[in-house]
Order: structure tokens, then C-alpha cells, then sequence
């Protein structure tokens, strides 16, 4: 019985668990090495970023703008609170740069890009378009999962790094404008104490992973879907919730790793 | 060698549901072959066995001389080279146009100059009588124009084999004789070898060379289309005529009906 018991359990880690793992790394390993080849016709890979980056626009413009005007009020009343207000301009602008920017981008790239983009893939699998394309000689993997791999991966940077931009504005608001703060202490602090190596290169190294990991997962559940109605919606609920979760985790793993110190 | 495409002795099952058994099959050069049978029959996995799709467990699949199941990856890519394939609804790029769709496999394959390209697809979206609909996108023609975009689509580069996986779904009479004798000129013009699956009888046996008739994954029948009018097998005649009961059961196999409602004695 207890033998039996075992078993199963053994068979589902082996069949199921590992099983999964190795195939979703097969997976990632084979759009890798297809993904270099995409270069040869850039003008996919700028369709892509487009499409990706252009239409995540104004999500990451208006959520920017309102994190950094919410950072600026809940940082201004604690800092107040020690009589280091003045110190405002640098908490919006590393809590950005740090964590916010690469992972509220990342959530939002999740749910505006990554969604679309497992309905596309997803949708052109149950309309046989892969199917067409695997007999025309021409590889699905690269012909259409890698310029939009490419799309993700430099559009997601570029968004984080939008969305700090556009948060630090929104502190300023705030911070400056609205509650009086001196805006020369709020840039001079900024300035002083934001390390170009240390905080903004590790946040963009963070919105660079995000964007693979975001990318990734998206192209994998539409490339794998069930191509019927029911399975497209199921991949694309599933990409929302994996690419989010990944998002998370990442973030602790790279965070515990870069400002360790 | 006569035959472009020959089966022998397939077998192929999806887990343990077997659906192909024991098959052998010939396509000769230039011939248009058209392979019927019911919805299950395993007609369209006779054409994804060819292409490649997907392999055979057992018996060959050869292409041009290739043994489809024994190639790789690239070999099989350059053997799709040769071939051409209409998809039961046409499976057209949505975000693409008309002219792009056709340009397609050129783009993907040829270094043709633009205007060399553009104008072997205008000649052949000429072929399908489609060439003022060149800049129209896939949701403004109808389903019988996207499937004569797709016939161009297949026919983009003189493949040696065109596969037609149910070339008359759905379409209206018009457009199935349109589609019918398109798929009969292309043969002829381009000297290709053509199979159709297929289970419209009359647009079918009015254009193929010779039919198999597939059942539960095994020839039951075969000869040219005449032969099969007046056949006397029971399934073929089923078929055919489309007579509701036969061989072929009007009711899903199980449990009769006295059974269900618990007549006969039994409880």
C-alpha cells in the first residue's frame, strides 16, 4: 500500500513535474538558438518592438505617473515624520529605478503584451497558420516567436525605463509642486545618491530578464495551447498568472544578489 | 520511378487508438488521386504522414524516392520545398494581405527582385482569378476566395505534390466547381501530382484520376471514379448514394436502446 503510495508520487514528479521542466526548457533552449537567426530580417524585429512597445505605451505612462505621485505622498508623510523631506527625491527615484519600474512594468507587460500575444500565437495555431508555415518549409520558431521574443526582450527595457522616467516627474509633481517640498534638495538628493552602476544599470538588468522571462513564457502558452477557443483563453489566463509569478520571484532572487550589500 | 508518393504497410495509432493500419497506398506522377471516406476515416492523417506532420510507428512513407519518417528536420524542410498544401479552410495569414499571403513562400525561399516577385504573384493570383483582390486582407474576401488564395498560396513555388485536405468544406456550389477546376488545370498545367481529400462524391469523382475509399483506417475500396460509381461494395454504395445506414451505422456503437430504457426483462 505504502509502496503503491510512493510509487505514484515518484511517477507524478518524474512524468509530470520533471517532465514539464525539461520540456519547457527544451523549449526555451530551441528559441534561443533560433532566435539569432531573426536578425537577418530586422524589419520584423521592428514590427515587433512596435507593436509590443508602442501599444504598452500609454498603460506605462499613466501607471508611471500615478506610482510615482502615490510614492511621493506616502514618502513625503514618513520621511516628515524624521525631518528628512528633503531626502524625498531619492526615495522616489531608487524605489523606482530599483523596484518598482522593472516590476510594475514587467506586471503590466504581462497583461497588456504578453496576453496579446498568446492569443495571436494561440489563434494562429488553432487557424492552422503554424501548421501552414511548417509546410511551406518555413520554421514557426523563427519566423514568428522569434522577432516577437526580440520584440519583448527590447521593449520591456525600454517601457521600465520609461516608467521610472515618468514616475520621478510624478513624485516631482507632488513632492514639489503640490506639497511644497524645496526642488532643489528633491533633484540635488537624487542626484547625490543614485549610483548609475548600482542602481540604474541593476534595474535594467532586472527589466531585461523580466522581458525574457515575460516574452518567453507568453510565446510558449500560445505555441502550446490548445487550439480551440477553450485552450487559447485557459493559455492566455495561464500566461498572466506564470509570467507574474516568475516576475516575482525573479525579482527576490536578483534583488537578493545585487543589493546584498 | 512512376509513383511520387508511395505508402507501404503504415501504421500509425494516437496512443493506443489506432488509426492507420496496414496501409498501402500509390500516387503516381501527374495524377490527380483522391482519397475518401467518412469523418474519422484517417483521411487527413494519410496527408499529415506525407507532409511530415507527423511519423509513422510502423511502414514507410516515401516522397520523391525520401522516406519521409527516417528524414530530419532539414531534410524534411527541404523536401516541403517540393510541395505545396491547401488547408481545409484555407489557414491564410490574417495579418497579412491577399498579394502578401502569395508572396509568402517566395519571400521565405527565392531572392526574387520585387518586381519579378510581384508580378509572378499577380500571375498567379491571375490563375485564380483573384488578382484585383491582391490588397484586400483575408476578413473582407469570402471563404471560397480564401481558399482560391490559399490554391495560389500552395502553388507559389511549381511544387512537385499538392495536398488538398478538404477542399469544398463549406463552400457554396459556385465556388466548389470553381475550386474543383482549379484544382484539375493547376495539376495539369503545372504537371504536378495532386491528392485530394475529399468526401464531396460528385465535385470529387467529376476531377480525380483514381480514389481510394478509407475506412476506419484501411482501404476498403479503390479504382477510378466510374469503377466506384458502380461499385458494389456495400460501403462504397453507402457512400456514394449517401444512404443514412449501411456499413457505416447510423447509431454511435453501445448500448441499444431497450437497454437504455430498461425494457426486456432486464434491469
Amino acid at each position: 500500500m505504502i509502496g503503491r503510495f510512493l510509487a505514484a508520487i515518484g511517477s507524478f514528479l518524474i512524468d509530470k513535474v520533471l517532465g514539464r521542466i525539461g520540456f519547457v526548457t527544451r523549449s526555451f533552449i530551441n528559441l534561443l538558438g533560433r532566435a539569432p537567426g531573426a536578425w537577418r530580417r530586422p524589419a520584423l524585429i521592428s514590427e515587433q518592438i512596435h507593436f509590443i512597445g508602442n501599444y504598452s505605451m500609454l498603460i506605462i505612462l499613466v501607471s508611471g505617473l500615478f506610482v510615482g505621485m502615490v510614492l511621493a505622498l506616502q514618502g513625503y508623510y514618513t520621511l516628515s515624520q524624521f525631518g528628512a523631506s528633503e531626502k524625498l527625491g531619492q526615495l522616489v527615484a531608487l524605489s523606482l529605478l530599483r523596484e518598482l519600474g522593472p516590476v510594475v512594468t514587467a506586471l503590466l507587460f504581462a497583461g497588456r503584451a504578453g496576453t496579446s500575444l498568446t492569443a495571436e500565437i494561440g489563434l494562429m495555431k488553432a487557424g492552422e497558420q503554424l501548421s501552414a508555415m511548417e509546410m511551406m518549409a518555413v520554421n514557426p520558431i523563427q519566423r514568428v516567436l522569434a522577432p516577437r521574443f526580440w520584440g519583448g526582450v527590447i521593449a520591456m527595457p525600454v517601457l521600465a525605463t520609461v516608467f521610472s522616467a515618468v514616475g520621478v516627474i510624478g513624485g516631482y509633481l507632488v513632492g514639489v509642486q503640490l506639497i511644497g517640498v524645496d526642488a532643489g534638495a528633491f533633484w540635488s538628493q537624487m542626484q547625490g545618491n543614485i549610483d548609475v552602476r548600482h542602481d540604474v544599470l541593476n534595474g535594467v538588468i532586472k527589466s531585461v530578464i523580466f522581458g525574457v522571462a515575460v516574452t518567453f513564457t507568453a510565446l510558449f502558452q500560445g505555441y502550446e495551447a490548445q487550439p480551440t477557443p477553450e485552450g487559447v483563453s485557459r493559455a492566455t489566463t495561464r500566461t498572466v498568472v506564470i509570467a507574474s509569478l516568475m516576475v516575482l520571484a525573479l525579482d527576490f532572487i536578483m534583488t537578493a544578489l545585487m543589493f546584498n550589500t | 520511378m512512376s509513383n511520387l508518393v508511395e505508402i507501404r504497410d503504415l501504421h500509425f495509432s494516437y496512443g493506443d487508438r489506432p488509426i492507420l493500419s496496414n496501409l498501402s497506398m500509390d500516387f503516381p506522377r501527374g495524377k490527380l488521386i483522391a482519397v475518401m471516406g467518412g469523418s474519422g476515416s484517417g483521411k487527413t492523417t494519410v496527408l499529415r504522414l506525407i507532409g511530415g506532420q507527423i511519423r509513422a510507428q510502423r511502414g514507410t512513407v516515401s516522397v520523391a524516392g525520401q522516406v519521409v519518417n527516417k528524414l530530419d528536420t532539414e531534410g524534411l524542410y527541404r523536401l516541403r520545398r517540393k510541395m505545396g498544401m491547401l488547408f481545409q479552410f484555407g489557414a491564410l495569414f490574417t495579418d497579412l494581405t491577399v498579394f502578401e499571403n502569395v508572396a509568402f513562400p517566395l519571400r521565405e525561399h527565392t531572392d526574387l527582385p520585387e518586381e519579378v516577385l510581384r508580378d509572378l504573384v499577380l500571375l498567379r493570383l491571375n490563375a485564380v482569378g483573384l488578382r484585383n483582390a491582391a490588397q484586400l486582407k483575408p476578413n473582407e474576401i469570402s471563404g471560397g476566395m480564401a481558399r482560391r488564395v490559399a490554391l495560389a498560396r500552395a502553388v507559389a513555388l511549381d511544387p512537385k505534390l499538392i495536398m488538398y485536405d478538404e477542399p469544398f468544406a463549406g463552400l457554396d456550389p459556385i465556388s466548389m466547381g470553381v475550386t474543383a477546376n482549379l484544382i484539375r488545370n493547376l495539376n495539369d498545367a503545372l504537371g504536378s501530382t495532386s491528392i485530394l481529400v475529399s468526401h464531396d462524391v460528385d465535385e470529387t469523382f467529376h476531377i480525380a484520376d483514381y480514389v481510394y475509399f478509407l475506412s476506419a483506417g484501411k482501404i476498403v475500396a479503390q479504382g477510378t471514379p466510374d469503377e466506384m460509381r458502380n461499385s458494389t461494395d456495400p460501403y462504397v454504395r453507402q457512400f456514394v448514394h449517401a444512404e443514412p445506414d449501411g456499413p457505416v451505422p447510423f447509431h454511435y456503437p453501445g448500448k441499444s436502446l431497450a437497454d437504455d430504457l430498461g425494457l426486456g426483462g432486464k434491469r
